[in-house]
């Protein structure tokens, strides 16, 4: 049965707030995520040497930092950055530091995202644009970003949850949510319950995200029809 | 009109170069369909990409009415690629677009306004028999009618030149038939000049009026269709208008006759019958592919002549005394 402190902290409203924090906190750090690495994506795509403008260089100094990044375990590349969200937004713990660190960890994994979906779309396409007189700007806005769409999404709710994975580790660093519930209340006052009624709200919140991010891919391609 | 000269493109890679094709010399006439044929391989999807420079040659000139394309800034030659359209084996359509969206695709490119842009790709698909599948999506088509979508999308921009690169390699006879037809219309209405890429005799026979024949990276020969059709002078021509096998069907190991219709004129007279009947000997007709160009027949048949020397004999005197040109095949 469920423990008292469940009740507690039910009552209180702190484990909804956690639920509320967990999903604020993902979907914050995945739209400034997103900022920066669809952006590099598409830049990594073009600049590749069989890309609509290659630039080996910059295609390779780009590649080699997004992999540094993304070869970090997230909760050594937390404490490592933290004088970087100091001089960010100012402090080093919280919210608010936790957001600077999973946009940081995350960029780079999203910008490998958008690269692989957008290698999917047909050369011959882009080739067909090329023929028109398109500029590459034009190609990258009208034929590639617009034809891998569907794509996109299903790998954005793919980040997101990743993101999510990373935001219940940031308990560590003072960042709140589910995460912190679970190791607070859960883990250091062994209260079981209040762990495994964490990881059945994460699995949910994951769940939504997961469908829903393949609902609007399905709905949105036009080749399945 | 469009001038190929010396047009050369090589392919460095780290180990070795590789010649794509080389010292191309072609003048395309405004308003002729000029076919360019050749084996996978030769180089003829590769001189097609050269034309609007898809692919930078390495050597030559592309000039185009006068322009020389290969000094021209980009911007310039993005805004020239806008008068040659093209077309692909692969359809090339925008998926995620409907059919009018595709067609309204190059004139989006070109700054034309929405509105005008949709009555100018209603009209091109009018023209290209689709106007019940406007808002399909190209999933929903079959691939005669993508490649009619693009067709329709490669005329938008009312274009001097149409380039199609094997654009019905992938259709089945039937298709491949109606989208030929569909090109000669273009052709014959809009004086659309089209450059067609192909490894098919069938394609050029159907609709070119020139035919530049493509061997290992040069052209092999050039000439109007009829010309090179009856009396190819390179090998690779030879070999591309009667396959090599059908020569190598021999029954018994009778001797065997070329015939070459080379404008015979009597067209309705049933000459291998006559023949036969007359000298009272049977032949196998081992390859036949005959045709008529303006009331002329063309063309080549290999007959194999009876194994008995007397009637082989006599379907030679015979042959000898009629107008039809022919050779003893060894």
């Amino acid at each position: 049965m469920l423990s008292e402190m469940f009740f507690k902290l039910w009552d209180k409203g702190l484990i909804q707030l956690g639920v509320w924090e967990t999903v604020y906190m993902t979907f914050i750090s995945s739209f400034f995520a997103y900022l920066i690495g669809l952006p590099l994506g598409v830049i990594l795509h073009v600049t590749d040497k069989n890309g609509i403008h290659p630039m080996p260089k910059l295609n390779k100094v780009l590649g080699f930092i997004v992999n540094f990044f993304r070869s970090i375990p997230f909760i050594i590349l937390m404490v490592a950055m933290l004088p970087v969200a100091k001089f960010i937004v100012g402090t080093s713990l919280g919210n608010k530091a936790v957001i600077v660190m999973l946009v940081i960890a995350a960029a780079p994994y999203v910008a490998r995202m958008v690269e692989g979906s957008l290698k999917e779309v047909d050369a011959g396409v882009i080739e067909a644009a090329q023929s028109m007189g398109a500029t590459n700007f034009e190609i990258i806005a009208k034929v590639l970003i617009p034809e891998a769409k569907p794509s996109l999404i299903n790998g954005a709710a793919i980040s997101i949850v990743t993101i999510l994975g990373y935001s219940a580790m940031a308990a560590t660093i003072g960042g709140t949510g589910l995460g912190q519930i679970a190791i607070i209340y859960g883990h250091q006052r062994s209260n079981g319950d209040i762990t495994w009624i964490c990881v059945f709200l994460t699995v949910i919140i994951v769940q939504i995200i997961q469908e829903l991010g393949r609902y609007i891919a399905v709905k949105t391609d036009k080749r399945i029809k | 009109m469009i001038e190929l000269k010396h047009l050369g493109k090589v392919y460095k890679t780290s180990e070795k170069e590789i010649v794509a094709i080389d010292d191309i010399n072609l003048t395309i006439e405004d308003g002729e369909i000029f076919g360019i044929i050749g084996l996978s391989g030769a180089g003829k999807s590769t001189l097609v990409r050269c034309i609007n420079l898809l692919e930078m040659p390495t050597s030559g000139e592309v000039i185009i009415d006068g322009q020389s394309l290969t000094k021209l800034p980009n911007r310039e030659l993005l805004k020239m690629r806008q008068s040659i359209g093209m077309i692909f084996q692969g359809f090339n359509l925008l998926e995620q677009r409907n059919v009018i969206k595709n067609v309204c695709f190059p004139l989006e490119i070109a700054g034309v306004d929405k509105k005008t842009a949709e009555a100018r790709a209603k009209e091109l698909i009018k023209l290209v028999g689709l106007e019940d599948r406007e808002k399909s999506y190209p999933s929903q088509l079959s691939g005669g009618q993508k490649q009619r979508v693009a067709i329709a999308r490669a005329l938008a921009t009312k274009p001097k030149y149409l380039l199609c690169d094997e654009a019905t390699s992938a259709l089945d006879p039937n298709t491949t038939r109606q989208i030929l037809d569909l090109l000669k219309e273009i052709n014959e209405k809009l004086g659309v000049t089209i450059i067609v890429i192909t490894h098919e005799m069938k394609v050029i026979d159907r609709i070119c009026d020139s035919v530049a024949v493509i061997d290992s990276s040069h052209i092999a020969e050039v000439g109007k269709v009829a010309e090179v059709f009856t009396s190819p002078k390179s090998k690779i021509a030879r070999d591309l208008i009667i396959p090599k096998d059908s020569t190598a069907i021999s029954t018994e190991g009778g001797r065997r006759i070329r015939l070459t219709f080379d404008g015979y004129e009597k067209t309705n007279e049933p000459l291998i019958a006559r023949m036969v009947m007359e000298c009272g000997a049977p032949v196998n007709i081992l390859f036949a592919d005959t045709r008529i160009y303006e009331g002329v027949l063309h063309g080549h048949m290999v007959i194999e002549l009876p194994n008995e020397e007397k009637e082989a004999e006599k379907i030679i005197t015979w042959l000898t005394h009629s107008a039809v040109s022919w050779k003893e095949e060894i």
